[in-house]
């Protein structure tokens, strides 16, 4: 029989979410035993599309729901609710190297999914079209306000939570990849963390870059916001971004940090002398960086062996709060799991390891993102180096597992900052978290 | 009004606690929205209906310390957020229809289609309602609400039947609606029409009707005008309530025997689904639906029937979690009066959830599955 004239409903529940929420989705009205592709299209916003798909064979109740029935193949396979996002990949024919990710948080990541007849691979475009919605998936919640700063010549944008506040702040960290990265700040304040993106590597005017005192700045202008507890600011770093909360959590006078979050980085640095004396040493290092069988770079033996000499490695013994190490254990792009291990032995022999929770996970790389994002198992690099350098870096990771571990990794993370932000309030004092 | 009951603290969940106080009370995971009413100090017969189908309503929901009634503009929350609540899913393309005299607005689903078509009517209040139309669409069915005539000028409506056969054929002929797969959807006076299309018309074949709070007693021909002007001529059996409320209900009793004073509804063929309070304080909606229940007994059609008949809901089911309107004001003959509907606060809000679940598995079986309409759920 003809599926057309047979009236496929396909429904995707909520149709508007945070993107770390799960969808159901559910086709209905199939006949038994019928075969087809659930397919997921996006186009992301420097024009490249991305797309996902699974097959799957409807049962004797002439539905399939993707919460609960396998995937025979596709980009996933399986039982995967959020298979659809987290699979996403560039089309046919597309760039190498392309990376997803939004820049534009006041608008949402618009996903079609589609239902066609079969089990196709390939050639969406020129198949038959049942049913098709869209989904629209946020990472800013309703009522969360997006706010430029600049003062202090800073470079952020700070995301309030919805609502009177006051509320706790954080300070959010990308890598060496500088621009002014706003997802996950956005993403924070929609869990009720008021958060400030900061981009503290696209060069300034005055060619060097950045001290001690830029995020001692913005630290200040969320301690001193009037919605925000100055009391309860915590920081987060990715890569990098990682190692500046390490030095800055135990180095900096200016900065009294509830608790620090660090993915995927390391407290390998000279810790002596400016930020930009990281990168000097780097370079020192560079002939120890290699390239796999596909040209793609592996960066993470710059740092290794770990040194034992005090003056490189941010002397994490003396932390005062609690620190959350998420780890990829297949990190290409930074020796984490080394790292980590080595911070958790120097935090024993000080004596302060009941601030440290290690979260390590198996097969998983560098970009460890909020939930859903698309795995990037390798991606063009444009550092901000001067002389910046473009390169295929290799971040690591396989597909299922290193999307397992976004899921579990956010969930904790927010755990943790909620404990340490939200945690511990004396009865009456003001907390926003719904 | 909750009290925290778990040990721990930031953990309360409003879906699994209960309210021992306010606007609801019990384990009401929607109760914040379906109970809401206008703040002390509002106008009389307040109605609170979406026209802007385009961007979302927003609820701002906060939590105050302590229980408290009254006041809440001069107390700070302790924590707020906003949320909101769309008609339209993303997708959804919204389409202005002004074609062979007829005014209304169309709603197609995102995607090829082509989709089951609604013809979506609202009542004797007039003007252009678009936001059932819209959410039917965000589930899948290329709806139309219909314009077909000016608010508070319902008794002077001259379209007739040909209006809405013209209204229907225009989903139907939409390139993305599935010519003989086009229902149709009344409120009240829309579910009059719908009845009547049913059962009289000859140009129009509904795939299937949903008829809530309508009625079959009114006589062939004539124009919507008259129609009204009908039901209103027993005006002596209005009745006033305490807060001088006009109880319509009477008007429309008793049911009249005579077979030419009613829609022969024993011609109806098609599945057809009626929605009813029984505090319906309008019109005797119940009644209305035993005597059609008779009356297509005798002519062997009753198999099509499906009745959802739901205690102390009144005359205004309308999608989930809407508020719920007991009595509000109606333009009659130019002057403002106010209506009792009908209804209680929370078995009324039960009836909206419940008859929408039902409205949509209705629909689905008869629009989208390939058996034949079937009329029993």
């Amino acid at each position: 029989m003809d599926m057309k004239q047979h009236c496929v409903k396909l429904s995707v529940q909520p149709s508007r979410g945070l993107v770390d929420e799960k969808f159901t989705v559910l086709v209905q009205n199939l006949l038994p035993g019928f075969q087809l592709t659930i397919h997921a299209l996006h186009q992301c916003e420097d024009g490249h599309s991305w797309e996902a798909f699974a097959h799957y064979t409807a049962n004797a109740t002439s539905i399939v729901n993707v919460s609960q029935d396998p995937s025979l193949g596709g980009t996933y396979s399986g039982v995967e609710p959020m298979g659809l996002l987290w699979s996403l990949r560039p089309v046919p024919g597309s760039k190498t190297g392309l990376r997803l990710r939004k820049m534009n948080v006041q608008t949402p990541m618009g996903v079609t999914i589609s239902v066609y007849q079969g089990h196709q691979k390939e050639g969406f475009l020129d198949q038959v079209l049942l049913a098709s919605v869209v989904v629209e998936r946020w990472y800013m919640a309703p009522g969360v306000r997006r706010v430029p700063i600049t003062e202090g010549r800073l470079t952020a944008t700070l995301f309030l939570p919805s609502g009177p506040g006051p509320f706790p702040g954080l300070l959010d960290l990308w890598g060496w990849g500088g621009k002014l990265v706003e997802y996950r700040a956005a993403l924070l304040a929609s869990h009720g963390i008021a958060s400030m993106a900061l981009d503290y590597l696209t060069p300034k005017e005055t060619g060097r870059m950045v001290d001690n005192d830029y995020f001692e700045t913005a630290y200040r202008v969320l301690e001193q916001h009037p919605q925000i507890l100055g009391s309860r600011i915590a920081m987060l770093g990715l890569s990098f971004g990682a190692g500046v909360t390490l030095r800055m959590a135990v180095y900096s006078k200016g900065l009294k940090l509830s608790c620090a979050v660090c993915i995927n980085g390391s407290h390998v640095q000279p810790i002596d002398g400016p930020l930009e004396q990281i990168m000097t040493y780097f370079n020192k290092n560079v002939e120890k960086t290699r390239f796999d069988e596909d040209n793609q770079l592996i960066c993470r033996d710059l740092m290794l062996p770990i040194p034992t000499d005090p003056s490189l490695k941010v002397d994490v013994g003396r932390l005062q709060c609690p620190l959350l190490l998420v780890v990829g254990e297949d990190d290409q792009n930074w020796p984490t799991y080394e790292s980590a291990m080595d911070m958790r032995e120097m935090m024993e022999r000080a004596g302060n390891s009941h601030l440290l929770t290690v979260l390590s996970y198996k097969n998983a790389g560098h970009l460890i993102q909020p939930p859903f994002t698309p795995f990037t198992r390798a991606s063009t690099f444009k550092s901000v180096t001067i002389p910046p350098f473009t390169m295929m870096a290799l971040w690591g990771g396989e597909l299922v597992a290193h999307s397992r571990t976004q899921e579990d990794a956010w969930r904790k993370t927010l755990v943790f900052l909620r404990e340490n932000l939200y945690g511990d309030m004396k009865p009456g004092a003001l907390f926003s978290n719904l | 009004m909750y009290i925290n009951l778990r040990r721990k603290p930031l953990l309360s969940v409003i879906a699994d606690d209960l309210s021992c106080g306010g606007t609801y009370t019990g384990k009401e995971a929607m109760g914040l929205l379906w109970s809401m009413r206008p703040v002390p100090g509002s106008r009389e017969g307040l109605r609170l209906r979406k026209l802007n189908v385009c961007i979302p309503q927003l609820v701002n929901i906060s939590v105050y310390s302590g229980h408290v009634g009254v006041g809440f503009r001069e107390q700070d929350p302790l924590a707020s957020v906003l949320t909101e609540r769309w008609y339209m899913a993303p997708g959804v393309r919204r389409i202005d229809i002004k074609e062979k005299g007829v005014r209304g607005t169309l709603f197609i689903p995102h995607g090829p289609g082509p989709f089951p078509g609604l013809l979506d009517m609202w009542g004797g209040g007039g003007g252009l309602l678009e936001y059932r139309a819209a959410l039917l669409a965000s589930h899948g069915y290329a709806s139309m609400a219909l314009e077909y005539f000016n608010p508070a000028e319902v008794n002077t409506a001259e379209l007739e039947l040909n209006y809405f056969e013209t209204a229907f054929n225009i989903v139907r002929d939409h390139p993305q609606v599935m010519s003989d797969r086009v229902g149709l959807f009344g409120l009240s006076l829309g579910s009059i029409v719908s009845i009547s299309l049913a059962a009289w018309s000859s140009v129009v074949k509904p795939r299937c009707c949903v008829c809530i709070s309508g009625n079959h007693t009114h006589a062939r021909g004539g124009t919507i005008g008259d129609v009204f002007n009908e039901f209103i001529t027993n005006v002596h059996k209005v009745r006033m309530d305490e807060n001088n409320y006009e109880i319509w209900r009477g008007m429309g009793l008793p049911i009249p025997d005579d077979i030419s004073q009613k829609v022969d509804v024993g011609k109806i063929n098609c599945p057809i689904l009626l929605v009813n309070g029984d505090d319906d304080q309008n019109w005797p909606t119940v009644e209305s639906a035993e005597d059609m229940a008779q009356m297509m007994r005798a002519a062997g059609n009753e198999h099509l029937l499906t009745r959802l008949e739901y205690p102390d809901a009144g005359h205004l089911i309308e999608p989930p979690y809407s508020p719920h309107f007991r009595a509000t004001k109606f333009l009659k003959d130019g002057q403002k009066v106010i209506l009792l509907w009908g209804g209680t606060t929370k078995p009324h809000s039960d009836a909206q959830e419940d008859s929408w679940k039902k409205i949509l598995a209705f629909l689905q079986q008869n629009m989208y599955s390939s058996s034949g309409p079937r009329a029993k759920l």
